[in-house]
């Protein structure tokens, strides 16, 4: 069966995108990505370490570019000017690479996102000719509003980054898929791999997920648990569920034929 | 003497020296970097010709693991 994602006019096999954060090292890293079978990872943008020795292997080795798609964040970024400024050092670092993970946090603590400044930067970038993946509240007026910017997938949470809450309004989720157009992947708060079946039965296009895999007890288990989970539950979207019933006068087995009776 | 910022560091040099020679005075030459100047994009083609100033500040990034 062909099911691809397409993103920005590219197909990708895998609905699963994946972080590339809070791994022991880059071995694990690098085997928790192969196990989840991700094609886009995402990867943050920061400055040297002055100090470093320049020879420390590098995420770029364990995960090279030719191998997987790579996705740009913004993450820690709490203002519009900040999130362009390192996306545009990301699109100088690889080369030219536009596909990038738009995300302007609001707030420290819950790292909720700022729509506000969310909006100024996907404007400001889509502008500039950059393929954005924007990160946002579950609103759906906001959601549209990002599309009709131009962003090429809209990335609601389920719940707060980091979390592990899993998909707390399903019924947001499903008034932003009835009015966007392009992709809509949950980014952030799965925890396990129910969540993310749920995300994909509501009918999400795909989900992106970090800690859920690096902070598992066993981060490549549950790597190829999330797989299976997005793999699952697109399935059980595209198969069509049967519809839910207090009860059923219908039972599985025949009526007829029963032993016993005259 | 030039006195510039880098990552938020302040550096002095004893003459002006072009973005190249810092780098590779950093040991990060070959290495995949990214660098600002007083905020905006240095292309990599143009590391030899451009000159930092007194009191320039620099952002060199690299790619690392995030979610």
């Amino acid at each position: 069966m062909s099911d691809k994602l397409t993103i920005a006019g590219k197909a990708y096999s895998s609905r699963l995108l994946v972080g590339t954060g809070k791994y022991k090292d880059f071995a694990e890293t690098r085997a928790a990505l192969d196990a989840s079978g991700a094609e886009i990872v995402t990867v943050a943008i920061r400055r040297t370490n002055l100090g470093q020795n320049a020879n420390e292997p590098s995420l770029l080795d364990a995960v090279p570019p030719s191998q997987f798609t790579y996705l740009p964040n913004t993450a820690g970024c709490y203002s519009a000017d900040d999130a362009v400024r390192t996306l545009r050092l990301a699109r100088e670092l690889l080369d030219g690479h536009t596909l990038v993970k738009l995300e302007v946090l609001g707030d420290q603590q819950s790292l909720y996102p700022n729509v506000v400044e969310t909006i100024a930067a996907a404007k400001t970038l889509v502008a500039d000719g950059f393929q954005v993946m924007v990160y946002t509240s579950d609103d759906p007026i906001i959601a549209k509003q990002l599309e009709d910017i131009g962003c090429v997938a809209i990335m609601p949470l389920a719940s707060l980054i980091g979390s592990g809450m899993g998909i707390l309004n399903p019924w947001n989720l499903q008034l932003i898929m009835e009015r966007v157009n392009v992709p809509v992947l949950v980014d952030a708060g799965v925890g396990t791999a129910s969540d993310a079946a749920i995300a994909m039965e509501l009918g999400c296009d795909g989900v992106l997920m970090n800690t859920a895999i690096a902070g598992a007890q066993n981060p490549v288990l549950m790597a190829g648990a999330m797989k299976k989970a997005v793999e699952a539950g697109r399935e059980a979207f595209l198969a069509g569920r049967m519809p839910k019933k207090l009860y059923s006068a219908s039972p599985s087995s025949p009526t007829a034929g029963m032993i016993g009776k005259a | 003497m030039i006195s510039v910022s880098i990552n938020g560091a302040a550096r002095d040099f004893p003459q002006a020296v072009s973005v190249a020679e810092l780098i590779h005075d950093m040991g990060l030459g070959g290495k995949r970097i990214a660098l600002e100047r007083n905020g905006e994009i240095v292309p990599r083609s143009r590391f030899e010709q451009q000159m930092l100033a007194d009191g320039d500040k620099l952002e060199i990034v690299v790619a690392v693991g995030g979610g």
